[in-house]
């Protein structure tokens, strides 16, 4: 009963797409802006990877943005707290033809999913995870999560959090994982891009997106998304390009010894050529790991594909196996195997 | 030419017994293969210990094999003893209480030495002081023997002490006039690589076999005539082996195949491993990061459009209780099976117990009914696992089948069914572009949902953990709904009695006591029961398979007897669970946590008191 992709061209729309549900999240909050991305881009993926429109499933765990299965018209399932990476493997495992998708947060992957997290990084399923980024725990009403900044007053840490948070392009690399990429709610054209280049990615595709929650921790990446601030914070990084930002791409990034250093174009002799250029698909994680780790005010906090390294599925191998042992396996029904081995006749 | 007199017995019981790096196991189950050349009827047991290699000689190290067979139909792996085989004095001194009184022990005198018997906790030497007076003694020294036996041979000393098993086991081969050629052929199958070692077991097995004749340790030998079996082809079969097939073969007949997401855990590992053997059948195993992604991603499978199956044990089903209740509300056929063991916490990994049922029934947040089954020996855990897959996938709910250690490792003959006959599995699969489909309208008749698996075209929609809208599958918070649903989801479990089997008794239908079981203990308490109604009894049994649901003929049986025992592994558990569900009757119980399967004599015992009152 497995379907087939159909070879014929896709023709699909945004209006595909879209759940008759209402839409309950809060005026503001940055997932709207999120579900309309990828409401926008699903379309685009369909036709340039032969997806059918039965053929997405968005699969996601607890918390705010775990709601997102409701409000798009696909197969969905949601799931229980943490543990949409296992709900995603055991579909992925079961029908590799399906384009599945992840929606979780915070807390729901960095904090009760944590295991399940570092474990889908390392397996290279090809999904695409998309992690909303709040730094706060929304629909229970503000506790502080995992990526919490370290001192923050929330309703459970009142005298400030004394917790290192988390830096979740840190730990999908640190677990070994091959994609990894940041995006800002507050830009829906980037956000489309890499959605695109994550599902194009054949493996475990982890995208951060940096997401405002308007009730409980507005404007916590303001410096980031900002305006005004922007564009000395944040750096959109392109493969093949140089690693420039700023208003008008004046300043840029060059590995100094071991380290990463912003400078300024045409300071103490610094050209474009000096300029590191983004390769994300290097199997060494160095420049990756440091890139992912930049924050404000030092750094401009990476945005982008920061990591797209070529590797086999976990369902590539699992189903080669399969048809490796059709072939060779002594048993063709489940009768020859009940008769194997020692049996003995009464008559 | 035989010397001794040749003895017919129709069934003797067999303890291997030695530390847990002397290969008993093996030992074991080469005597058990050589049991069904015979043609005998049998179940075994093997009892070791948590620990791989606990400290070599002390009795916490001592890992035994017992195996009961015989001409006449065996349903327990026996009570005590006839023969004992003890490697060392640990294994002597942790297996004198599972021996009859007037047993055969086999012993290996090389390793009575001082050391050994300080550390097995012996003050005086055992064979020295009289204290095994009453027992027929073999005092062999195997060590000794097995390095002449292979003198001629280029091995070195471990390897050499390694194969003083088959010393032992030639030895037994002897007093049970067993032929061996059987054996020599798994020798050259297993050490294929190792014509040394084939060599080598061959020459120490013969000479075992050799030394108890040469030595005329034996005043006579037996015999067990061949059990009178119904025609047709036969294995032995461990239940966690069962469990796996049965499993395959549910996947064959519907045509889904197999996901399985499980997490290692003893005693359910077999399961695991055994099935991650067969992708020829595209039977997808995964081994998860932990319980609960087990579950998790079983769920996802069922969505797909999987047989999906995790298994576990206590404390593994513990975990997973909150993904069993996402089956719940998502209404998606899994199997969780539940090899049961000594609890709580950690408890007793190796020992047998049951004693999750309760966790079975209601081990979840909210009202989540699932349907519990459990199998009711080795064997039968094959049909049970093809029932449980059945159930579920036609019903579209979980389904807990629970065995236990004493099923799952546990094994017996078992006669290899016809997959082409077992039950037609016919899931009720949403047609694409149905139009009229809806995630949550039901069945009338099982009130079963329908699997609309992703991928196929016009049948989109969400489901989750959140309440759902009736026939919709919308997001409902609505009170009078929420009641509607639960409601359904019990009657749907409810409503899988419609197609049990009616329960069944053995003996007669009315009389002065009914013993009640369920699981594993089913072949023990047909052994009592059998004994005490052919000693004029008036005694019947009535052994579970279902329990949640029950089958719908409880009432008539139950009301038929004076008197009802339920006997079972645990605190008494189903007793509980029958009292809620019949308040009308006065149930006795008799109730065993010791990690160790119930004896034949306790039993009878406890129902002669029950029958005198």
């Amino acid at each position: 009963m497995e379907q087939k992709i159909e070879p014929n061209p896709i023709n699909l729309s945004k209006e595909d797409f879209e759940s008759d549900q209402m839409v309950k999240w809060c005026p503001g909050c940055g997932d709207h802006a999120i579900l309309r991305s990828v409401e926008n881009v699903f379309p685009t993926i369909g036709e340039k990877l032969g997806y059918n429109k039965e053929d997405f499933v968005v699969v996601s765990g607890i918390g705010c943005s775990s709601r997102f299965p409701y409000y798009m018209n696909t197969y969905g399932i949601h799931g229980i707290h943490g543990r949409p990476a296992p709900l995603a493997m055991g579909i992925k495992l079961t029908n590799p033809k399906l384009s599945v998708w992840v929606i979780s947060g915070d807390g729901d992957s960095m904090a009760i999913g944590g295991n399940h997290f570092i474990h889908v990084a390392r397996r290279n399923l090809d999904i695409n995870y998309l992690m909303f980024n709040n730094k706060i725990y929304g629909l229970t009403k503000g506790q502080y999560s995992p990526t919490t900044p370290k001192g923050q007053k929330t309703k459970t840490s009142p005298q400030g959090t004394f917790e290192t948070p988390f830096n979740p392009g840190e730990v999908v690399i640190g677990a070994r994982g091959k994609f990894f990429a940041r995006a800002v709610d507050t830009n829906p054209k980037l956000m489309q891009k890499v959605f695109l280049e994550a599902a194009e990615h054949h493996g475990t595709s982890i995208v951060e997106i940096l997401q405002n929650c308007v009730i409980f921790n507005n404007k916590i990446h303001a410096l980031i998304t900002g305006r005004d601030t922007k564009y000395d914070n944040q750096i959109i990084l392109e493969a093949g390009q140089p690693m420039l930002f700023g208003k008008d791409k004046e300043k840029g990034l060059i590995l100094e010894g071991t380290q990463l250093k912003v400078v300024k174009l045409g300071e103490n002799g610094i050209t474009e050529k000096d300029i590191l250029v983004h390769d994300p698909t290097t199997e060494d994680a160095g420049i990756h790991m440091m890139l992912a780790s930049m924050a404000p005010p030092e750094f401009p906090a990476a945005l982008g594909v920061i990591r797209a390294v070529k590797a086999n599925t976990l369902e590539d191998e699992v189903w080669a196996s399969v048809e490796h042992e059709k072939k060779t396996s002594p048993y063709k029904n489940v009768q020859e195997l009940l008769e194997s081995g020692n049996t003995w006749d009464i008559e | 030419m035989k010397k001794d007199k040749i003895v017919e017995i129709e069934e003797a019981v067999v303890r291997f017994a030695g530390d847990s790096g002397d290969g008993m196991q093996l030992t074991g189950s080469l005597f058990s293969d050589s049991t069904a050349f015979a043609g005998n009827d049998f179940a075994t047991f093997p009892d070791y210990p948590s620990e791989i290699r606990a400290p070599q000689g002390t009795v916490s190290g001592v890992s035994g094999f017992q195996i009961h067979f015989g001409q006449k139909s065996i349903h327990t792996t026996g009570d005590l003893a006839d023969v004992l085989v003890a490697m060392n004095p640990a294994s002597l001194k942790a297996n004198m209480k599972w021996v009859k009184k007037d047993a055969t022990l086999i012993i290996n005198s090389d390793e009575f030495t001082e050391k050994n018997l300080q550390k097995a906790g012996y003050d005086s030497n055992p064979l020295e002081d009289n204290s095994l007076s009453g027992h027929l003694i073999i005092q062999a020294p195997l060590n000794t023997l097995t390095k002449e036996a292979v003198k001629d041979l280029d091995l070195d000393n471990k390897s050499v002490l390694k194969s003083k098993n088959m010393f032992a086991l030639g030895i037994i081969f002897y007093l049970f006039n067993r032929d061996y050629t059987k054996t020599f052929s798994f020798f050259e199958s297993k050490f294929k690589k190792n014509p040394l070692v084939v060599e080598a077991n061959k020459k120490v097995l013969t000479a075992g076999y050799n030394y108890a004749e040469t030595v005329e340790a034996f005043t006579n030998t037996y015999r067990i005539e061949k059990a009178s079996l119904h025609k047709g082809k036969y294995r032995n079969i461990t239940g966690n082996m069962a469990t796996a097939w049965g499993l395959l073969a549910a996947s064959e007949r519907s045509g889904r195949h197999i996901y399985l997401g499980s997490y290692p855990i003893t005693p359910a590992t077999d399961i695991l491993q055994e099935l991650s053997k067969h992708k020829q059948f595209t039977c997808i195993t995964q081994q998860a990061e932990d319980e609960i992604a087990g579950i998790v991603s079983t769920l996802g499978g069922s969505f797909a459009g999987a047989l999906a199956v995790t298994t576990t044990s206590g404390p593994g089903l513990s975990l997973k209780s909150e993904a069993i209740g996402l089956g719940v509300m998502t209404e998606l056929p899994i199997v969780i099976i539940d090899v049961q063991r000594g609890g709580p916490s950690t408890g007793l990994p190796t020992k047998s117990e049951q004693s999750d049922l309760m966790q079975a029934l209601y081990g979840r947040n909210g009202e989540a009914p699932v349907v519990v089954m459990a199998a009711t020996g080795p064997a039968d855990a094959f049909f049970a696992a093809y029932e449980a897959a059945m159930i579920a996938m036609e019903h579209m709910t979980p389904v807990i089948l629970l065995t236990d250690g004493s099923i799952g490792n546990g094994s017996e003959v078992f006669k290899i069914p016809q997959v082409n006959l077992l039950p037609n599995i016919k899931p009720p699969y949403a047609e694409a572009n149905d139009p009229e489909f809806k995630p949550y309208k039901r069945d009338p008749k099982t009130l079963a949902r329908k699997w609309a698996i992703p991928g196929t075209p016009g049948l989109r929609h969400r489901i989750g953990g959140l309440e759902k809208e009736d026939i919709t599958g919308d997001v409902s918070h609505d009170p009078l709904n929420h009641q509607k649903m639960v409601e359904l989801r019990q009657e749907k479990v409810d409503r899988v009695a419609n197609i049990l089997p009616l329960q069944k008794v053995h003996g007669n239908k009315k009389g002065d006591l009914l013993v009640i079981g369920w699981g594993s203990t089913y072949g023990v308490l047909l052994t009592a029961v059998e004994e005490m109604h052919e000693e004029g009894k008036s005694i019947s049994l009535t052994q579970f398979k279902y329990i949640m649901p029950l089958p719908k003929n409880v009432k008539e049986i139950f009301s038929g007897f004076k008197k009802i025992v339920v006997v079972e592994n645990n605190m008494g558990q189903f007793v509980n669970y029958l009292r809620m569900h019949f308040p009308e009757f006065r149930y006795e119980q008799f109730n065993k946590v010791q990690g160790l399967p119930f004896m034949v004599s306790e039993l009878k015992t406890k129902f002669d008191s029950l029958l005198n009152e």
